[in-house]
């Protein structure tokens, strides 16, 4: 033993004195990760909870079994069979018969009026429809099932509540009694509401359908992505491989990130400007829209590109020019393939924003009420949550669950964006 | 003394009596004559033939001087080895050589850095080229996080110095072969580089850099992670290469550099501080700081 040894305190003991204040900080801070996690996974099943919860009755719809005859003397009094006859005949009127049909007692003007609201507009565009498919059925009789009032439908799923008053209500006595009658003798079913999923937006919530807003958004954001895509790309690799470090490409960058922070709604009104003003682009278009929005997501994926390329070791880089591969040889085979995972998560937090975007969709007309499906980039439509705001917006009772549905609907469109890309991921990943 | 000095006293003791078992314990007995603050570089820096030659080389980092005034030739055919404490600029002087200086941001190289009548710095240098003719074993391993196999054929393929996958395949088994590391990974090609160890590692970029055919090869402690018998074999090739090819060999190991080298450069703190045959600088240096060095009194 030296004098070296017995002067100072062990070094194991020094060691195991802090040891408590050690675990007990490490301990702490666990505890502080795991309730934070605690907290934002109960904050997400509450969110998720209510919007199912409200939501998910939308994806059913009551129907209503009608005896309808296909009267030959109403549909096609000249016997032509034509098609502009077809069309224009009186469907209406062969459910309001079959309707007096199944209530005979129902007379008066007042009470054959209410009793026919109980029907909803859509059910003659559905007689319509088979019977422009199928001419034979004129002159034939059978059961139909349609669908019926929002009101009687919000009565059937329990959302109107039966004992206020009836002069809060907008079902009348007679028609509950009525539906009660309908439902006894199981004319009444709910059933899966294709309608959500098929039709463009409607006045009336039970032919209000989500494909409009949704194909509004797929094709918005296909423009935004073969847009920001490959300009972020390039963008990011240009700056980080390939640029001088000058004064310029610092403003550059500088205003990159300025851009990220700039409100969406700015965009907007950009591109309002620009491509509806000054080029003259049309109003309402996914193309408008998927350019704002593109414009929009480009800083995000640059600097998330820009922040995978910087990880990517710099041995790597000197590995490849070492053996004399050019800047551009050392990008593609060595540091693309370790950066494109970060980089696809750039492209897919860009374009999850851009996809629940709503505010510069507004200023480029993307609210208009549209009803017709989108074709092409061209067609005036609206994007999803540019419906959901319009639906959460209107007074009808039943467009409350159905707001919840397309929320629904945005949410799982977010998923399968996802999904593709963490596939798209793992696929890059696994490629040496 | 401090205590961090006393406690630093008894492993130095043990470095030198590692020096005094060395076979040129002679050295002690010769006086070097040249005094410490003398930082000219003494000893036949420059040589008739040279491969490469440097004049007056300065580095910076920003504004900190990295190297000053190096002056140096390497011969052809000849392997030249860099010796000196770290962090004296021998991994700069080396980047130097094939430009990769140039991927440090603030990084700055003047004076003349000649190869077959060209300017290394001169900026109408293509650097592909460049660095295809001088190849670099880099201090740190770095395989490419891709397969052994690959790591190997990257470099022949993107020179097009393969016809076909049969003269790759040849490039690839050589290129292991000579540097030892066949016989150990010859199973799995397909496995990533990264998942080898670190002197497999260090002998897989060996093999990336021969499989090119530089013409001048710069190895920085090729053999720092490496066993004798892994080392032995490097020697060899070594020795090999150079019967057509310069090799600059930075190392901590005199031993090595003795070893194999035929001239010895000493690095001290960006001063190239005295260049001589290898003999000589082990034998009879003629700077006080060359012998304080080899002699493990440094410091
Ligand atoms: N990228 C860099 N930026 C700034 N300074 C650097 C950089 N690389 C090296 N230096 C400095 O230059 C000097 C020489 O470094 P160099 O890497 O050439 O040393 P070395 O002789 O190779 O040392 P070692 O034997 O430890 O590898 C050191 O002082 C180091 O701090
Ligand atoms: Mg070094």
């Amino acid at each position: 033993m030296n004098k070296l040894a017995s002067s100072r305190p062990k070094t194991i003991d020094q060691v195991k004195a802090s040891l408590p204040k050690r675990h007990l900080s490490e301990k702490v801070f666990r505890s502080i990760g795991l309730i934070s996690i605690i907290i934002s996974l109960m904050f997400l099943f509450v969110l998720f909870y209510t919007i199912v919860s409200k939501g998910y009755t939308a994806f059913q719809q009551t129907f209503i079994q009608l005896e309808v005859n296909f009267d030959e003397r109403l549909l096609d009094p000249e016997g032509t069979r034509h098609r502009d006859a077809l069309s224009t005949a009186d469907y209406g009127g062969l459910i309001k018969a079959s309707l007096s049909k199944l209530f005979p007692e129902v007379t008066t003007r007042n009470e054959k009026r209410l009793l026919y609201s109980l029907v909803s507009t859509g059910a003659a565009y559905q007689l319509r429809e088979r019977v422009m498919d199928n001419p034979a059925l004129i002159g034939q009789t059978q059961q139909v099932w349609v669908p019926v009032d929002d009101e009687v439908d919000m009565l059937i799923k329990g959302h109107t509540l039966r004992d206020v008053p009836e002069a809060e209500r907008r079902l009348r006595d007679v028609q509950i009694a009525w539906l009660d009658q309908l439902e006894a003798k199981e004319k009444l079913a709910l059933k899966f509401n294709t309608a959500f999923f098929i039709n463009g937006d409607s006045r009336e919530p039970e032919l209000a359908g989500i494909w409009g807003a949704l194909m509004g958004s797929i094709y918005t954001l296909i423009v935004t992505l073969i847009l920001s895509f490959p300009i972020g790309f390039a963008t990011a690799v240009y700056l980080e491989e390939f640029a001088p470090k000058n004064k310029w490409i610092d403003l550059i960058e500088v205003n990159i990130n300025n851009l990220a922070a700039v409100p969406s709604i700015i965009f907007g009104l950009l591109g309002l400007a620009v491509f509806i003003n000054f080029m003259s682009f049309p109003r309402s278009a996914p193309l408008v829209g998927g350019l704002v929005l593109a414009f929009m997501t480009l800083p995000t994926i640059i600097i998330a590109s820009r922040g995978a390329l910087k990880s990517v070791p710099p041995s790597i880089r000197e590995a490849a020019l070492g053996v004399g591969a050019s800047t551009m040889q050392a990008v593609y085979f060595h540091v693309l393939p370790l950066a494109i995972p970060g980089m696809l998560t750039g492209v897919i937090i860009g374009m999850a924003r851009a996809l629940g975007e709503t505010a510069p969709l507004l200023m480029i007309g993307m609210v208009a009420f549209i009803v017709d499906i989108p074709s092409n980039i061209l067609d005036p439509a609206t994007a999803l949550p540019v419906q959901i705001f319009l639906w959460a917006d209107s007074p009808e009772r039943a467009f409350v669950e159905r707001t919840s549905a397309a929320i629904i609907v945005l949410l799982g469109f977010l998923f399968v964006m996802n999904a593709l890309a963490i596939i798209l991921r793992k696929k890059f990943e696994h490629r040496w | 003394m401090t205590d961090i000095a006393k406690i630093a006293q008894p492993s130095n003791q043990i470095e030198r009596r590692k020096g005094d078992r060395r076979k040129h314990t002679r050295i002690h007995l010769s006086r070097a004559t040249v005094s410490r603050d003398n930082r000219r570089t003494v000893g036949e820096a420059t040589v008739s033939d040279p491969r490469i030659h440097c004049t007056d080389v300065n580095v910076f980092y920003g504004d900190k001087p990295a190297l000053r005034n190096v002056t140096l030739d390497i011969g052809c055919q000849e392997i030249i080895a860099m010796i000196g404490p770290s962090g004296c600029g021998k991994s700069t002087f080396l980047r130097c050589l094939n430009r990769m200086n140039d991927t440090i941001e603030c990084c700055r190289v003047t004076g003349s850095i000649m190869i077959d009548g060209q300017d290394i710095n001169d900026k109408s240098i293509d650097v592909v080229p460049l660095r295809a003719k001088i190849g670099m074993v880099f201090q740190k391993p770095n395989p490419f996080p891709k397969s052994v196999y690959e790591n190997i054929a990257f470099g022949p393929r993107i020179h097009g110095l393969a016809k076909d996958k049969v003269e790759l395949d040849e490039i690839v088994v050589t290129s292991l072969k000579r540097t030892g590391l066949w016989e150990e990974v010859k199973d799995r090609l397909d496995q990533p580089g990264t998942s080898l160890s670190g002197g497999q590692q260090q002998r897989l970029c060996i093999a990336r850099t021969i499989a090119v055919n530089p013409e001048v090869i710069l190895m920085d402690e090729p053999c720092s992670a490496l066993d004798p018998i892994a080392t032995t074999k490097i020697e060899e090739l070594m020795d090999q290469l150079c019967t057509d090819y310069s090799i600059v060999i930075v190392t901590h190991s005199m031993q090595q550099a003795a070893r194999v080298s035929h001239r010895t450069a000493y690095f001290h703190l960006g001063d190239l501080i005295e260049v001589g045959t290898t003999e000589q600088i082990f034998t009879k240096p003629v700077h006080q700081l060359t012998e304080d060095y080899i002699t493990g009194r440094f410091g």
